[in-house]
């Protein structure tokens, strides 16, 4: 077997084996630790699809900063965090679990197959080009979407926004009971 | 990738899977291996030296010479020291946090050039992986401190993650400004592109680099926390902060991580602002071209002194300022550092359009020499002045000390 | 290819060296645990349970900080690669992208979602 092939079937199944984590483990906290490990397999896809920059992205922004803000959520939010598992509160209905995971794999499966699929490059070949991806990424963002471009930095102003409204309302509150 | 790797090329090409496992095994990854036991064990036999004749003392003398194995024989010592998982502790995130501690500053290694060919892996992307790969440092902290079952921990824990995530965006825009100045991620890139004498260095490039290096320098202090951001683990608040109830080698393994992401801090500023591994004087390094072996030789001295330097001024911080706030860190982040780089970032960029790169030609290698005595003739006036408003100062409180010292030792 | 199989042989091996060095040192070292030696460390007091939600939001606004300046710097890195060949026109997108952020990081300065109380 190919090299590339062996490494391809290793990261898939470092991939699906954590996201079955996610969903089995019972602590909440080893759920975000399971996502840690199916991130970082995606990653690892993402790279071996010759799409090194968005690898590191997914490294960058979902295991540095998606999953620190999940950690950071649990840690609010949780009554007892060191020995509580998820399974006292059985009143949710499958019913909904079930909808929500079809509709989504109804929404993955139209964007799956809704897309033309570049298969000359990357594993398709057997061999990985290589190439730097970082510069007709931005020759991209900055000629041919370049006004999607402008529009991330409105919806970012949107954000930032939304995190000042949140800490005004807080103080506002705090002083309101002060 | 050249001469070094000759052996490595052959095995990847035509050894199949498992030659080249082997191949990439025996020529990269043991030397680094080697190569990082010895900066941690090094940068903490160091430490003790540099905080001890910071305090007057002598520090480890004993085991080898000037106690240079004393790290060695605590390592070992650490070894036969019991394993314990505190009760009530996460078993399986308690084993797992030091792996992924040591695992973020190791790998960054793989990113760092000891020389022209001195390199593991030469990524396009070499300085938004240093970024990236940060990042899983602060989940290895998260996930020591919420398996220990301790409250110091976790606040410690907590304290970290935040510092490490904010630092990372100041640490990143002066990672851009290099990026935009060099017209490459790669770190191999960005050295090459300071190559020539030593105002040609992305320090002195333009009058704003002064203030990233200092951002970058700021920011990775704060990345490994270090003092005066060491409120992580903050002794006299937070016992000892997410490792309070790691001992033996599982402490070991933090405290290899922590000087070994010192190091590679260290390294990475000398590879972005310092020339990497040149020596600045342009002569010399062209004729060190000529010559694969020694090229890589006195670059990876070069490299290894710039970085060590930059260590030692870690230390030298350390054990001269007190830790900072817990606000005051934030406000240092969100309030100066990041604003300062996005000016110091657009500005530099301006710069680099107005008066183009020294290496495009333009006017901007012009400038280099004139900025380059600026910063000099600066930095010995303002050290001069500093030595002369202290020593006075520092020398009569000393001769006090010793004088109450002696008589309340004759009173007893 | 050869340069993600250096990143992958090192994960690997500093994943290796550290789980090696514990398990080592569990196999060397003497096993004697008592209730005391167990118990989490609390300055010497009964350790008593965290209290509940204890962690403060300020926190979680930092991360969500965090994550903001970082997709914005993950459009700079393509941008500074790109750059000497851009000239005017890149640098003008680029002032237009800062600048649009700029004006949010000034308006959240003055609500003070950067105060850190």
């Amino acid at each position: 077997m190919e090299f590339e092939t062996i490494v391809f079937y290793a990261l898939a199944v470092a991939t699906v084996i954590p996201a079955f984590g996610v969903m089995m483990a019972k602590d909440i906290v080893r759920v975000a630790f399971w996502l840690l490990a199916s991130l970082s397999g995606v990653a690892g896809l993402f790279i071996m699809l010759d799409a090194d920059f968005l690898g590191v992205t997914q490294v960058l922004v979902y295991i540095g900063g998606i999953l620190v803000l999940i950690l950071f959520g649990i840690m609010m939010t949780h009554r007892d965090p060191v020995l509580v598992s998820a399974d006292d509160d059985r009143r949710r209905s499958p019913f909904t679990g079930l909808l929500v995971s079809l509709m989504t794999f109804g929404a993955l499966m139209g964007v799956i197959l809704g897309t033309g699929w570049n298969v000359s490059g990357g594993l398709a070949n057997g061999k990985l080009s290589g190439e730097p991806t970082a510069a007709p990424l931005g020759k991209a963002l900055l000629t041919d979407y370049v006004l999607p471009f402008e529009i991330v930095s409105v919806l970012l102003l949107v954000v930032l926004c939304g995190a000042a409204y949140i800490a005004r309302r807080g103080k506002d509150e705090e002083a309101s009971n002060a | 990738m050249g001469d070094f790797f000759t052996l490595v090329d052959w095995a990847v090409e035509d050894a199949g899977f498992w030659g080249r496992l082997i191949g990439v095994v025996a020529v990269w990854a043991v030397p680094i291996t080697v190569w990082v036991s010895v900066v941690g064990l090094f940068s903490i036999w160091l430490e003790r030296k540099v905080s001890a004749h910071i305090q007057c003392r002598l520090g480890p003398m004993e085991v080898g010479p000037h106690g240079a194995l004393q790290t060695l024989a605590d390592g070992i010592k650490l070894l036969a020291k019991e394993d314990i998982i505190p009760q009530g502790a996460d078993r399986f995130l308690f084993a797992l946090a030091p792996i992924l501690s040591f695992v973020g500053s190791f790998v960054v290694f793989a990113v760092v050039p000891f020389g022209p060919h001195l390199i593991i892996a030469d990524l396009n992307l070499g300085i938004y992986f240093l970024a990236a790969i940060g990042s899983i440092e602060a989940i290895g902290v998260i996930a020591a401190g919420w398996a220990s079952n301790n409250k110091w921990s976790v606040f410690g824990a907590v304290r970290a993650a935040t510092q490490v995530v904010s630092y990372e965006i100041p640490l990143s825009l002066s990672l851009v400004t290099i990026a935009c100045l060099a017209g490459t991620l790669s770190t191999i890139g960005i050295v090459e592109s300071q190559a020539g004498w030593i105002w040609n260095w992305f320090l002195f490039r333009n009058p704003f680099m002064v203030i990233s290096f200092l951002i970058f320098y700021i920011a990775s202090l704060a990345e490994c926390k270090r003092a005066p951001f060491d409120l992580p683990e903050a002794e006299s608040e937070l016992v000892s902060g997410f490792h309070t109830e790691y001992s033996g080698m599982r402490f070991a393994i933090f405290f290899l991580a922590e000087y070994a992401a010192m190091y590679v801090v260290s390294a990475m500023g000398a590879v972005l602002f310092l020339g990497g591994w040149y020596t600045g004087i342009e002569p010399l390094d062209s004729w060190l071209t000529t010559s694969p072996v020694l090229g890589n030789v006195v670059g990876a001295l070069a490299i290894i002194t710039k970085a060590f330097f930059l260590v030692f001024v870690q230390m030298w911080l350390r054990w001269t300022l007190p830790r900072i706030r817990l606000d005051q860190m934030m406000y240092l982040c969100f309030k100066v550092l990041v604003p300062v780089g996005m000016v110091v970032f657009m500005a530099a960029a301006f710069w680099q359009g107005v008066f183009g790169a020294p290496d495009l030609g333009g006017l901007g290698s012009k400038f280099g020499l004139a900025w380059f005595v600026v910063v000099v003739v600066g930095t010995t006036l303002w050290v001069k002045k500093t030595i002369r408003r202290t020593k006075g100062y520092a020398s009569a409180n000393f001769l006090e000390h010793q004088a109450r010292l002696g008589h309340d030792v004759g009173v007893s | 290819m050869n340069e993600h199989t250096g990143i992958a042989v090192a994960l690997v091996l500093a994943g290796v060296i550290a789980g090696g060095m514990v398990w080592l040192a569990s196999i060397l070292g003497k096993k004697n645990p008592t209730p005391g030696k167990l118990a989490p460390f609390e300055c010497g007091n009964e350790p008593i349970a965290l209290p509940t939600g204890r962690l403060a939001i300020k926190f979680y606004m930092t991360a969500i900080l965090f994550i903001l300046f970082d997709v914005e710097l993950v459009f700079l890195y393509p941008w500074a690669v790109l750059y000497r060949d851009l000239g005017v026109l890149g640098l003008t997108e680029m002032f237009i992208f800062l600048g649009v952020l700029l004006v949010g990081f000034v308006y959240a300065w003055d609500n003070g979602a950067l105060e850190w109380k």
